[in-house]
């Protein structure tokens, strides 16, 4: 390795939502981004190291802020990124909507903080026939200003420029202070104090505690009560001293940025809003508006479903044909074999396969995001969701979970409050998705639909997709009433003109999140395969097969002569599997449900991945691995399945308690993964792995008494 | 008359001011620090289909809020 000339300088750019601060940051950085965590929170840490001449610069993409008075997770994070000290601070300002912008640049001006801003969209103003006098913004911030519009590149090398001379030569804001003097006051003197007893803490920190907008000082000040109390007595005092307006900062920064942008805009005529307002018009029209946003829905859902089949039959056939590719070298090694076969590339193969999906979602949520219609569609759904306490951003994520949770759960991230994201994941899982499909396939084809005909197969199909939704809606009035804490945030969505989505922007969001999915899946998820492939294999010995092989000459062949030697050996060898014998022994737990220890083992065998339910049980009923749901024969083997005291172990009812059970079981190992990763937790996806068991469970439990009362 | 925005019958065009903010929690202070300080006028550009939330446009761009989540937001309406 090349020694560094000079070490990792961090330039963290800031600014509002909407602002283009992510199309600068991709612009600036492209795929050579990293998205990690920040500890302890749902927030994602994402920066990229860009080369400035011989500087090393890494560039920290900040949550997007209004103010620096933090409210939610993420701008708490954010703000903890400005209170690391980088080097220097981009704030990024979207021309257009430079007086709110202003109010965010205010604040990070009175840290006294390296400062310099990239304004973005300037050919938004262009195109309205406005005007914006930099060098004068410039002179009146006291900070370099430099134009960029991001996504056309232009002006990337000149604010990479910039970048290198505020980092030689850091310039820091001449603006003044909007803090009511009597609080500047106070805090200087509480800093003189804190210093007598070698604290040193900013007084902009002491200024925050006072006007009540943060209480992290506080929580450090706990050994030195005396000075905790008297922040706290002058925070008491403040309404009454700052002339009884809690607000008189607010207003005091917008009267400057009024001005401020007055001084430095000289309008031409409208005319960029008004082709936006007459879009809007028509995607937000009462009625055209919602039959376009149930389309664009449609058209996303059933892209997801059907555009990623092709892919996912793609890759379930190549881990199927490296599986028969590898299987021969290894033969000599027959654990080896399975395990590579059956554990470590099927694993593979069964995480991949959710690839697609989640690359498919993400297209389009990059391109809804991009081009301003998410947020519209956030208002329009925000109604449909609210009263249960979730909001209209929850819309999108839920819908995806009904084609598949993981991408639903990745998507929650559109979700700034933290509290309702958290609402919203974990009710994600119980959307019927694709998976469940071959388990209603294959119950209904053997149950309802010989007996009652196709319209109640179909009313089952749908009375199945329905059952998770209907179950979400109390369970999330219960966690947001008795589960999740946290104050819950206001709904505020800004609606920022519609655009052209930017592509390298779409891709990047594609490639990322694919990239976080595989690297979750890479450990995780293919560790948990092939453990249960392990539990599904072991004990082994030829000293069993011999047995089996016995058994099976001796009585079985006679008296099943449907049955081939090697499913009859492969049905014995999962049922005396540490997982088969499990089975077993849980039986009696599901005997309210009317399942035996066929139905349990299945059940846990399809715990990394609910769909592999029906090859399990193709093996239990002795019928080979290679069952699908349309296979004829697992539905007969299902259909005619006895009891040892001869009754049938399957009836309408019980098949209809699987079905239950499947729809609302969190049997997916994939989704607990990408949960524990999104929550940043493992208690919230082992909490819902076990709310939804429990449900799972009763819900089998309640259909086998409905059957015990009526059938 | 000022009254607060969850009460004030809106519709869509109208124009309104921002008179007095009858609170000072974190909720309150986000819609200012968003720019509806006391004086501001912002016009009532959307009504959704059941009340809530409404959309408004301030300062040059668009804010999408519940009304019964600004019930310390006092207007009156303007004009």
């Amino acid at each position: 390795m090349k020694p560094s000339v000079e070490q990792q300088r961090t330039v963290a750019l800031v600014g509002n939502p909407n602002s283009g601060k992510t199309t600068l940051f991709n612009a600036l950085t492209g795929a050579s981004q990293k998205v990690g965590n920040y500890p302890g929170v749902t927030v994602e840490r994402i920066s990229g190291e860009i080369k400035i001449g011989s500087r090393r610069v890494e560039v920290i993409d900040v949550p997007g802020l209004y103010s620096l008075q933090a409210i939610s997770d993420d701008e708490r994070v954010a703000l903890g990124v400005l209170e690391s000290s980088p080097d220097l601070v981009v704030c990024v300002v979207d021309a257009p909507n430079l007086e709110r912008n202003l109010f965010l640049l205010s604040q990070l001006a009175e840290r006294g903080i390296p400062l310099m801003v990239a304004m973005t969209m300037t050919d938004f103003l262009e195109k309205a026939g406005d005007r914006i006098d930099l060098s004068r913004l410039s002179n009146l911030l006291g900070v370099e200003v430099t134009a960029v519009v991001a996504h056309k590149s232009r002006g990337v090398r000149d604010l990479v420029d910039a970048i290198d001379r505020n980092l030689s030569q850091p310039r820091r804001s001449t603006i003044p202070s909007f803090r009511p003097d009597a609080i500047t006051l106070r805090a200087s003197s509480i800093r003189e104090r804190l210093l007598r007893i070698g604290l040193d803490v900013r007084q902009t920190e002491i200024a925050d505690a006072i006007s009540g907008s943060s209480n992290e000082l506080l929580a450090r000040l706990d050994a030195y009560p005396e000075i905790a109390a008297e922040i706290v007595a002058a925070r008491e005092n403040r309404d009454a001293v700052v002339s009884g307006d809690a607000h008189a900062d607010a207003a005091e920064r917008y009267a400057w940025a009024s001005m401020v942008a007055r001084a430095c805009l000289s309008a031409g005529g409208r005319g960029v809003r008004s082709v936006s307002d007459r879009v809007d018009q028509i995607l937000t029209h009462r009625v055209f508006g919602f039959a376009i946003f149930v389309g664009i829905m449609y058209l996303v859902f059933q892209s997801i479903y059907t555009l990623a089949e092709p892919a996912m039959d793609g890759i379930q056939f190549c881990s199927q044909k490296l599986g028969d590719w590898v299987a021969p070298m290894l033969s000599r090694w027959p654990v080896v074999q399975s395990a590579v076969v059956d554990g470590l590339i099927a694993g593979i193969g069964s995480v991949m396969v959710f690839l697609p999906q989640i690359v498919i979602l993400f297209f389009f949520i990059a391109v809804l995001e991009g081009s301003g219609y998410l947020a519209r569609a956030a208002f329009m759904m925000d109604r449909l969701l609210g009263w249960c306490g979730l909001n209209g951003r929850a819309f999108i994520p839920l819908l995806s979970s009904f084609a598949c949770a993981i991408p639903g759960i990745m998507a929650a991230r559109v979700i700034p409050d933290s509290r309702s994201r958290l609402a919203t994941i974990l009710v994600a899982p119980l959307m019927s998705c694709s998976a469940r499909l071959p388990v209603y396939l294959l119950m209904i084809g053997a149950f309802i639909e010989p007996r009652f005909g196709p319209a109640w197969a179909g009313f089952a199909l749908f009375a199945m997709h329905f059952l998770g939704l209907l179950i979400a809606i109390p369970v999330v009035w219960i966690l947001n009433r008795g589960v999740l804490k946290g104050k819950r945030l206001p709904f505020l969505l800004e609606l920022p003109p519609y655009q052209w989505p930017k592509w390298r922007d779409v891709f990047l969001a594609m490639y990322l999140r694919g990239k976080v999915f595989v690297t979750i899946a890479g450990t995780t998820i293919v560790a948990m395969s092939i453990i249960i492939w392990a539990l599904l294999y072991f004990p082994r010995s030829d000293a069993r097969v011999q047995q089996y092989r016995s058994e099976f000459r001796g009585a079985v062949a006679s008296a099943r002569p449907d049955l081939s030697e090697e499913s009859y050996v492969e049905m014995r060898q999962i049922e005396d599997s540490y997982l088969g014998r499990f089975g077993k022994t849980i039986e009696p737990a599901f005997r309210p449900a009317g399942f035996d220890w066929r139905i349990s083992t299945a059940i846990l065998a399809a715990f990394p991945a609910r769909e592999v339910v029906v090859p399990s049980l193709g093996i239990i009923f002795s019928l080979g691995k290679n069952q699908d749901e349309a296979s004829m024969d697992l539905r007969k083997a299902l259909m005619t399945a006895k009891r040892p005291d001869g009754s049938p172990l399957l009836t309408t009812y019980t098949a209809v308690g699987v079905m239950v059970f499947f729809a609302l079981c969190a049997q997916c190992f994939s989704t607990l993964a990408i949960a524990k990763r999104e929550t940043n937790s493992v208690w919230w996806p082992l909490f819902m792995f076990g709310y939804m068991s429990t449900l799972a469970y009763l819900g089998a439990c309640f259909v086998h008494l409905l059957e015990r009362m009526f059938g | 008359m000022a009254a607060p925005l969850s009460t004030t019958p809106l519709h869509a065009g109208m124009k309104a001011r921002v008179s007095r903010i009858t609170q000072s929690g974190s909720h309150s202070r986000r819609l200012v620090e968003m720019g509806l300080v006391v004086g501001t006028e912002f016009e009532v550009l959307k009504v959704a289909p059941l009340g809530d939330p409404i959309e408004i446009g301030l300062r040059g761009y668009r804010l999408c809020l519940r009304r019964k989540e600004a019930e310390f937001l006092e207007v009156e309406a303007v004009g």
